[in-house]
């Protein structure tokens, strides 16, 4: 919602873009053979658009709206986003714009009584966290999808009808110049959390809801402090409840504010009741300045995903196919891993370089992700808006305890978001090395700093087996270069403190799939015994060695 | 700990009670037991104890 006067998307800092529909002649053009279409043009579907583009997979991509989502309002993205962006060469506006930021405070009654820091050191490439507003995510996401003549862009186009024929979909479009069906090989539903697709399909989200209200306002104004998220429990402005601040671009701040169990929904929405909480809370941090109120919603905290992301030929991505609590940032996070993840896996098999069978790692993989993320995000909702007697009272004795002993304080950090560790998937090697201490197979590669730029930075197109000596490198890359399609090596036996980051010796090799995720370790590798795994992992056995 | 000693325990939390008062006895048990349960710093031994506070209340009758 916006102040009084305002239009919708009438916005203190933000041009919204207005699309046109596509004509009548462009969206009747002839289709190339494999069509994936995307439904949902938001940060999610524009992310698929581009992972399938980077594979050389054309694509259609259909929003219903004109413009930017303005309902939803991610602003933090973390670490392992900037490396999906990056590989989708969309990083550099993230870069430039973006507010990294490394630390948390925690306050309750008005005491600061935990400071965290988020893990960061010189040899890491990004920030573990940045703030940024959606709308420039959007932004970003569409300089980068406009610019790419594999993505064909359909606004004011909604997808009213799905059927299965055969091994295609027929999907239903209706746009102001009429409805038109569209015959897709595969269907992305990257809708939202309101996702009509999953609506038409029949399926439904199941999982909890968790009970606390908060109203979530961004406004505008010039308040001198830097990039730290703070949190308040018990403030004085609002006892018993819980507020969040939040920096944003644009002298742009971010305020989530909890509801108590006394306020209606209805009256807390109200721009004259939004005032005057923002007001109170930012008297209670000493900012004395003049402010703007730019925009404002209400939401609960939800942990609902559904049984199975994959349904005949559709896969449910990103908010479509999960909702999880804002505390911990995993929303826009979670559903950009998603879309990554679909994006190569169904690349490599348009492509012909994966058997069909990888695409059935996609819902063990992301929604394993999603279930941690509500293991996580669970504990995080308990803590900032307890549910039952017993949650509450552990959390004041927290709080209150944490006020003179420090190790309470850690009972109120905040869990976020780390990468998934794909451990059980059909798509990496599960090994038994009790006694190895690297990196773990299915995990996101740690990144190491190189004398010249990273080791992410050299990594190949496809999948990457690091070596760490140049007997195993050239002997591997005389095989590759004869039998392996979208496999590469990487010599890195001349930096011996990578030896140490990855817990190598000379015999070491790590495949590395094009997420960055292990899918597989050797302690003693041979050329052959990473061609099988490779094999192996893209469900590729028939091609010989 | 000997018995007189444990009776000092029990007198002094007593009076602490009594001066917290109703309103607040919960909140300052429960920090009691986080801080006692860090310095015992046995998570089994603590999780013992939590479970045998549990026997004669009415859940457990």
């Amino acid at each position: 919602m916006r102040p009084a006067g305002r239009s919708e998307t009438e916005s203190l800092y933000f041009k919204y873009p207005h699309f046109d529909a596509p004509a009548i002649v462009d969206r009747n053009a002839e289709h190339t053979a494999q069509r994936v279409a995307i439904v949902g043009a938001g940060p999610i579907g524009m992310t698929a658009a581009l992972a399938l583009a980077k594979e050389g997979i054309a694509s259609v991509l259909l929003d219903n709206k004109a413009t930017f989502n303005d309902g939803s309002r991610a602003i933090c993205i973390a670490r392992p986003s900037f490396y999906i962006l990056e590989q989708l060469g969309a990083i550099g506006p993230f870069l430039d714009k973006a507010l990294g930021w490394t630390t948390g405070r925690t306050f309750y009654r008005g005491q600061q009584i935990l400071e965290f820091e988020m893990p960061d050191s010189e040899s890491e490439k990004f920030r573990p966290m940045y703030n940024l507003q959606q709308q420039y995510i959007e932004q970003y996401l569409w300089n980068a999808v406009s610019a790419n003549d594999l993505i064909d862009c359909r606004w004011q186009s909604e997808v009213t009808g799905v059927k299965d024929i055969g091994d295609t979909t027929e999907l239903t479009v209706r746009d102001p110049h009429g409805e038109y069906t569209y015959d897709a090989c595969w269907v992305l539903a990257c809708d939202g959390a309101h996702s009509p697709m999953r609506k038409l399909r029949g399926h439904r989200l199941r999982g909890e809801n968790f009970e606390g209200r908060y109203v979530i306002a961004d406004i505008q104004m010039e308040h001198d402090y830097p990039t730290i998220r703070r949190a308040y429990f018990d403030p004085i402005c609002r006892p018993g409840g819980t507020a969040l601040i939040h920096k944003q671009p644009d002298n742009i701040w971010r305020i989530d504010y909890q509801l108590g169990d006394d306020e209606s929904t209805d009256d807390a929405l109200t721009e004259d009741s939004v005032r005057r909480s923002v007001s109170l809370l930012l008297q209670e941090i000493a900012y004395q300045g003049n402010w703007e109120l730019e925009w404002w919603s209400v939401y609960t905290a939800n942990t609902l995903a559904l049984d199975d992301y994959r349904d005949n030929r559709i896969f449910f991505v990103g908010d479509s196919a999960h909702i999880v609590p804002i505390f911990g940032v995993r929303g826009l996070n979670n559903g950009l891993a998603d879309a990554a993840n679909i994006g190569w896996k169904l690349g490599w098999v348009l492509n012909g370089k994966a058997g069909e069978e990888l695409l059935d790692s996609y819902t063990p993989e992301r929604r394993g992700a999603t279930l941690d993320v509500f293991a996580n995000a669970s504990k995080s909702a308990r803590f900032m808006t307890p549910n039952t007697y017993g949650w509450k009272l552990m959390r004041d004795a927290a709080l209150s305890l944490a006020l003179t002993h420090p190790f309470a304080g850690e009972l109120a950090n905040p869990r976020q978001m780390t990468a998934f560790t794909y451990g059980q998937s059909p798509a990496v090697i599960i090994d038994d090395m009790p006694l190895f201490d690297g990196p773990a197979v299915g995990a996101l590669l740690p990144d190491h700093k190189l004398p010249d730029g990273y080791v992410s930075d050299q990594l190949g197109e496809g999948f990457t087996v690091l070596c760490f000596s140049e007997t195993l490198y050239t002997a591997l890359t005389s095989v590759i270069g004869r039998t392996a399609k979208g496999l590469c090596a990487l010599n890195l036996s001349q930096y011996p403190a990578v030896f140490t980051a990855y817990s190598a010796d000379e015999n070491t090799a790590y495949l590395i799939r094009p997420d960055m995720h292990i899918a597989a370790r050797w302690q003693h590798a041979t050329p052959q015994k990473v061609i099988d795994g490779f094999q192996r992992v893209t469900f590729n056995l028939e091609e010989a060695l | 700990m000997n018995p007189a000693e444990l009776e000092r325990i029990y007198e002094t939390l007593a009076h602490k009670l009594d001066e917290v008062g109703q309103g607040d006895s919960e909140l300052y048990l429960a920090k009691l037991v986080l801080l006692l349960a860090h310095s015992v710093g046995d998570v089994d031994v603590v999780e013992k104890h939590i479970a045998d506070a549990m026997h004669g209340l009415k859940i457990t009758e």
